[in-house]
């Protein structure tokens, strides 16, 4: 019975528990392929970057309708895409790669951001955009989380051939007229969406954890992009579970207690895991015969 | 397949500086074309020119009937990430991607010609294996057999057997020969001059600027291939307009 208390217990009695575990879920299901298509894009830092480039659009969602939901999505979402978009112009039509354009849409976006805060609102509306509330998930939050990981499944499953090939071979798919420009996009869209849906629950500093952090640790245990896919999402639903947990037990902060169980998963599988890790590198089985 | 390639004075480069100019010629349906000169005389800014990707500083490329999908193009260093989780087959199966596109599912003839070209590119056997696990060479196949499915009527190949040993080259060279055979174009950049002699009818002989078009015993003769070598590889930043541009 100890072991119901210390596991299930919790999220039997309290709402807010359940509600902030499904909202795991939802957000497991969504940031997993997306993180994991992000990590073999070799655009890791991409969702670090378009993370921080949502503040000044939910901080001006704030100052026009206040604590809204809807209104900080959306303000959200348009300065994340208004950032990616522009930093993809500008890699598109000049020398300059996309690491150094995002670099620098995401730091004057951010900057905007943190004076917009500053100067319109309480260093309590400062914390919530940054840090979150995970166990204040109410039921319009919960809906937008996972209408917003439905949203995601299905576009991946849509434009998931092009993804692959824009991913693998671009210059193939420009010279046989596929849409690898619009799948680009598309793609940067999906982004921004979970890390919307992230920062209610996570906040903007936290959200691309569970995003980058499952991706990363399932290059250790999977090889093809479908099996990356379901392991990171996986990975992203235990560490909720379990950081939920611990927070709840611990008496911690919920969205760090998550993320550092995803970061502790991240660590384990750099060490032990089946495919490339540090296990396999300094303790090597016999090799095979063919 | 009577497409044909035609080039009127044509000028390549970039900034202004051209790396190859003033090239006129044709070439013809059913032609099989290596392209030869020293290195930096132009040849690889040509078959960028000829796909369609770098846009002519001067003069004009008519491509007369065909889409710029019906190029296939096999760069010298492809912007391909090896390391991508994908299968053999599944990278060969993108060469149906203008049939299939984002949304229409394989068929099973889809999936037999695939294997039809993985045989034919001597990779029987290899379907499920992941990229990253090929050599040079066995890459190279797959590149191959993926322009087999593609069924382009021109094709062209920039260096394709550049660090790629004997057997497989010519297998792949078999290859080339089949598409000749089918009256397709084929235009490839090569430096063995011996293996342009023995696969190639016609060759066009470049070194920043034309010095002979036309069949291959005639084209890498020594005066030719001397006069070749005498280009000038600078790149003046102060250099003059080219008098020779008319207007």
């Amino acid at each position: 019975m100890a072991v119901y208390a210390a596991l299930v217990q919790p999220f039997v009695e309290f709402g807010f528990m359940r509600r902030a575990l499904v909202a795991c879920l939802a957000l497991s299901l969504g940031c997993g392929p997306v993180g994991v298509l992000l990590v073999l894009r070799r655009m890791s830092l991409v969702g670090d970057a378009l993370s921080h480039a949502v503040l000044p659009g939910a901080a001006i969602g704030f100052m026009v309708a206040g604590l809204s939901l809807v209104v900080m999505s959306l303000g959200g979402f348009i300065a994340g895409l208004a950032v990616a978009v522009l930093s993809g112009f500008v890699a598109r039509v000049t020398p300059q790669r996309e690491d150094a354009s995002f670099a620098a849409f995401y730091l004057i976006s951010l900057a905007l951001g943190v004076m917009i805060v500053s100067t319109h609102g309480s260093n309590v509306d400062l914390m919530h955009v940054l840090f979150g509330t995970i166990l204040a998930v109410d039921d319009a939050s919960l809906l937008l989380v996972v209408s917003i990981a439905t949203l995601t499944l299905v576009v991946l499953a849509v434009i998931g051939r092009g993804l692959v090939a824009e991913c693998f071979d671009p210059a193939f798919l420009r010279s046989v007229g596929g849409p690898g420009a619009a799948v680009h996009l598309a793609f940067l869209a999906l982004v921004v969406l979970n890390l919307v849906a992230g920062f209610h629950a996570l906040g903007t500093l936290m959200a691309v954890g569970l995003m980058m952090l499952p991706a990363a640790a399932a290059r250790f245990w999977a090889g093809e992009v479908a099996t990356l896919a379901v392991t990171s999402s996986a990975i992203a639903l235990a560490a909720g579970y379990t950081g939920l947990l611990l927070s709840y037990h611990a008496d911690l902060p919920s969205g760090p207690a998550i993320i550092l169980v995803a970061g502790g998963v991240y660590a384990v599988s750099v060490a032990a895991g089946p495919r490339g890790s540090l296990r396999t590198r300094f303790l090597p089985r016999r090799h095979l015969e063919a | 397949m009577s497409a044909s390639i035609a080039l009127h004075d044509l000028t390549l480069g970039y900034d202004r500086h051209p790396a190859v100019h003033h090239l006129s010629g044709r070439f013809m349906p059913g032609s099989l074309t290596a392209v030869v000169g020293p290195n930096g005389s132009g040849k690889s800014t040509l078959l960028k020119g000829l796909a369609g990707l770098l846009a002519p500083l001067e003069g004009r490329l008519e491509r007369s009937g065909l889409q710029p999908a019906d190029i296939a193009y096999l760069p010298q260093q492809a912007d391909i990430d090896r390391s991508f989780p994908i299968s053999v087959m599944e990278t060969v199966l993108l060469g149906h991607w203008r049939r299939v596109g984002l949304f229409r599912a394989l068929t099973r003839a889809q999936y037999r010609q695939a294997e039809e070209a993985m045989e034919a590119v001597g990779l029987a056997g290899f379907a499920g294996r992941p990229v990253a696990s090929l050599s040079a060479g066995q890459f190279q196949r797959v590149l191959f057999a993926r322009m087999l499915l593609q069924d382009c009527p021109v094709i062209l190949l920039d260096e394709p057997f550049t660090a790629i040993d004997t057997r497989t080259t010519s297998d792949l060279l078999a290859v080339v020969a089949r598409w000749h055979g089918e009256r397709r174009i084929v235009i490839a950049v090569l430096h063995d001059l011996d293996q342009v002699r023995a696969h190639f009818p016609d060759s066009l002989l470049i070194a920043r600027e034309p010095i002979a078009w036309g069949p291959s015993a005639d084209v890498l003769r020594p005066e030719n291939l001397f006069r070749a070598r005498q280009m000038a590889e600078a790149w003046d930043d102060r250099a003059e307009p080219c008098r020779r541009s008319a207007g």
